[in-house]
């Protein structure tokens, strides 16, 4: 089963190493991993995707915060969420067979970054299903995929348990717990807003 | 000096440790010194700082560990670069696995070949990440006092461990303005997971009323959390007997009546019968190891299980409970305490316990008549009697240990010092010199095998230049003794690399200027015993016991609690031991 923890760490040389080897120790393999900062100067953030048994995210939680840099862990499982990932894929493509892979593109809101004689580079951001779903479609068309880079999945509760930006700002508590949460599915509202750049 | 004198002063690096540790209230280390770490070496003769060299740094870090698990201090160690710092390596493991707070302090190459394989340039950090609560690596002078303050914080608060901080050359040789009190740690953040809810402990106060056979395990979170007196009250309350770990012997007092001793793998066997027969085990700052649960999928079924425990990260671990109440054992206790009436008289259930402990007896040593033969039950009950069971006693690894744990009858928490997690070899002698540094007062017997002890007898080098008052028993019985008996129960006695020559530790002795003798008779135990402890200073008696007895009883690994291996015969001690 997959678990996802999002982890607030300080920001300093060896952390990343700590927290993979707390993974390595406990056998646990690591789907993905993406670090960045956070709101806070000197706190970086972590959203960690790990594949272990059901009843392992209590361990790996509690292990998690065993480590002196670790400031915060969220196992967010099952909670309302929004999840995102971004990937860069290159195809290869020649000026006679682009103008399909635009069409691609526009239904999966993936937009072109890069053409070239020869291939040609796109951009998604989504869920994790939405950008194996490109890639699918993109190999059952026969159009070579040359690379890809996938940052792995990010992670931030909705509402007013996410972040401590929002926690700060003292949301009076009640009020927003009786808004309905968007399901992870239904995130396409969100993606409508996106602007084009 | 006093680090007072020193506050808002310009210091080189190396005076700020000595000087910060010196603040802190650190009096002893024990350490090697080399080139990495000389700058430290020179400042240090300006501090009141009592240093002990020792004879390889896997025995500075065991020092440093008897020095904490005696004092509940926290112990420091000192060592060079390279080799310096590996060789502390099992040291700091040994201290990871008994959750014991220790400061490492380690030279290291200058900060700006850091990374190019300098001489004795050795990654520490990297290698000890496993095995260290927290490590650092400090490259500037004025990281150093704030670094160690931190350090020596890290190591004791919470479930404590060893801390190894690696300070770079050129951080001890450049200067800083140094001030103790604006290096003040942040204070410490306790793990947030840590709670023991009103719920949970109202849970846990209705399954202790109506539990019929409660037993409770006290574990070493026992003596590290100074809970002795709040374990008595639950136990006295309720009359519920007390089973203990090998790390928790000591904690509950052995002679009180509801004291059962030691479980697990060589605990006595009503010991572990009343574990798998009770209906309520109350886990008392123990963590389910496998040498004390056996097979788990057997382990104590019919009981729900209550674990009072300060780290998060051991509930549900290795036995599923019931109840979780996750915090430092002496306050847990304190909150659950009052919601406890007390019960009067003597149990049906502590009666079933009591006659499962007389079924037992008749295997006491005591009991069986004076053959001739010399068994190390015999030295240890005869060593228990004569130190009426208040010495620091300081074991290795192997049979004598468990016999230790079996015969010699712990009355108060920190007088046993024993590697149990990791299970070291060679770790007595040293963490024995450590205990006596703390606790100059107290008497402090080691016990090794002839294995274990030839694997850091150099330090008795240190003994002898330190001339420290201890008692050193070597339980010689010609074998790596516990492998020997393995070999017996599941490998169709094949002797391969068991039987170990040994030097003549009576000559060896001699050789540092301490006095021994050879006790081959029981007759001579006492007698060598008395001369032992009479003696200021070092003394070294040579056990040479009976070559092929076993512990008894025995759980032979996968196997359920109840399904000990015990003495065969009538008269088992006489039957299994060969004839000399
Ligand atoms: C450093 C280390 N190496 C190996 C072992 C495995 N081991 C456990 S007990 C034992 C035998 C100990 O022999 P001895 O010190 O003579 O004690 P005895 O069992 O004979 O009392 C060995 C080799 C260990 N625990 N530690
Ligand atoms: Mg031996």
């Amino acid at each position: 089963m997959l678990h996802t923890f999002v982890a607030l760490v300080e920001d300093k040389p060896g952390v990343l190493t700590r927290v993979a080897s707390l993974f390595r120790r406990l056998n646990i393999n690591i789907v993905s991993l993406t670090v960045g900062h956070s709101e806070k100067t000197g706190v970086s953030r972590m959203t960690i995707v790990s594949d272990a048994s059901p009843t392992a995210g209590h361990r790996i939680m509690a292990s998690l915060y065993k480590l002196e840099n670790v400031l915060q862990v969220d196992d967010v499982g099952q909670a309302a969420c929004v999840s995102r990932e971004l990937a860069l894929i290159k195809v290869a493509a020649t000026p006679k067979t682009r103008s399909h892979i635009f069409e691609l593109a526009e239904v999966f809101r993936a937009r072109i970054v890069d053409l070239a004689p020869e291939s040609l580079m796109i951009e998604i951001t989504g869920v994790e299903s939405k950008i194996e779903g490109l890639i699918q479609v993109l190999n059952e068309s026969d159009d070579r995929i040359l690379e890809i880079s996938r940052t792995g999945r990010m992670v931030m509760r909705r509402g007013q348990h996410t972040s401590r930006v929002l926690d700060a700002m003292r949301v009076p508590s009640g009020e927003s717990e009786s808004e309905p949460i968007a399901e992870d599915d239904e995130a396409e509202i969100t993606e409508e807003a996106d602007l084009p750049q | 000096m006093s680090e007072a004198k020193f506050a808002g002063t310009r210091l080189t690096g190396a005076e700020i440790l000595w000087a910060t540790l010196e603040g802190e209230g650190v009096r002893e280390v024990f350490g090697y010194p080399g080139g990495a770490i000389l700058p430290a070496y020179d400042a240090l003769r300006k501090f009141p700082i009592r240093h002990i060299l020792v004879r390889h740094e896997q025995g500075a870090v065991h020092m440093a560990d008897g020095y904490a698990r005696a004092s509940g201090k926290v112990g420091v160690a000192v060592a060079t670069s390279g080799p310096g710092a590996t060789n502390m390596v099992t040291g700091i493991a040994t201290a990871m696995m008994d959750s014991i707070p220790l400061l490492c302090v380690t030279g290291q190459v200058s900060s700006k070949v850091l990374g190019t394989d300098a001489f004795q340039e050795i990654d520490i950090t990297g290698i000890t990440l496993p095995v260290t609560k927290h490590n650092y690596l400090v490259t500037r002078a004025e990281d150093i006092a704030p670094v160690i303050r931190e350090a020596l914080l890290v190591a004791r608060s919470g479930r404590p461990g060893p801390v190894l901080v690696d300070i770079t050359k050129d951080a001890q040789q450049g200067s800083a303005t140094y001030d103790f009190a604006a290096s003040a740690p942040e204070p410490y953040r306790p793990h947030p997971m840590l709670r023991a809810e009103e719920d949970s402990v109202l849970k846990a106060a209705e399954l202790i009323r109506s539990a019929k056979r409660p037993v409770i395990l006290a574990g070493h979170g026992m003596i590290q959390s100074g809970a002795r007196k709040q374990v008595l009250a639950l136990a006295e309350r309720l009359q519920i007997p007390v089973a203990s770990t090998l790390l928790g012997l000591g904690g509950f007092p052995a002679s009180h009546p509801l004291s059962l001793g030691m479980m697990g793998m060589h605990g006595e066997a009503w010991v572990n019968q009343a574990i798998q027969q009770s209906d309520l085990l109350i886990a008392c700052g123990m963590r389910f190891d496998d040498r004390v649960t056996g097979s788990l999928a057997t382990y104590a079924i019919y009981a729900k299980k209550i674990h009072i425990e300060i780290d998060p990260a051991e509930i549900n671990k290795n036995v599923k409970v019931d109840v979780a109440l996750i915090g430092d054992l002496a306050e847990v206790l304190e909150t659950l305490l009052p919601h406890l009436a007390p019960r009067e008289g003597e149990s049906a259930w502590m009666r079933e316990v009591n006659a499962m402990k007389g079924e037992c007896s008749v295997r006491d040593i005591q009991n069986l008549p004076d053959t001739g033969h010399l068994y190390a039950a015999h030295v240890m009950n005869d060593l228990w009697h004569a130190t009426h069971g208040k010495a620091i006693v300081v074991t290795d690894v192997g049979q004598h240990q468990m016999w230790e744990a079996q015969y010699y009858k712990h009355e108060d928490p920190r007088t046993l010092i024993t590697s149990g997690g990791l299970g070291t070899m060679g770790f007595a002698l040293p963490a024995a010199i450590g205990a006596k540094v703390a606790c100059p007062e107290k008497e402090v017997w080691v016990i090794a095998g002839d294995g274990g002890f030839q694997m850091t007898a150099a330090e008795l080098s240190t003994i002898a230049q330190e001339n420290l008052d201890i008692n050193i028993a070597v339980v010689n019985n010609g074998y790596l003794g516990m492998v020997r008996q393995w070999q017996e129960f599941f490998y169709e006695k094949n002797y391969e690399s068991s039987p170990i020559l040994s030097p003549d530790y009576v000559k060896l002795a001699d050789a540092h200027g301490i006095p021994g003798v050879a006790v081959r008779t029981r007759g001579e135990v006492l007698p060598a015993v008395k001369a032992a402890r009479e003696r200021k200073g070092p003394f070294l008696i040579n056990f040479l016991v009976e070559k092929e007895d076993s512990v008894y009883p025995m759980i032979a690994a996968g196997s359920a609690l109840h399904e000990m291996i015990r003495r065969p015969g009538h008269n088992p001690l006489i039957e299994t031991a060969q004839d000399v």
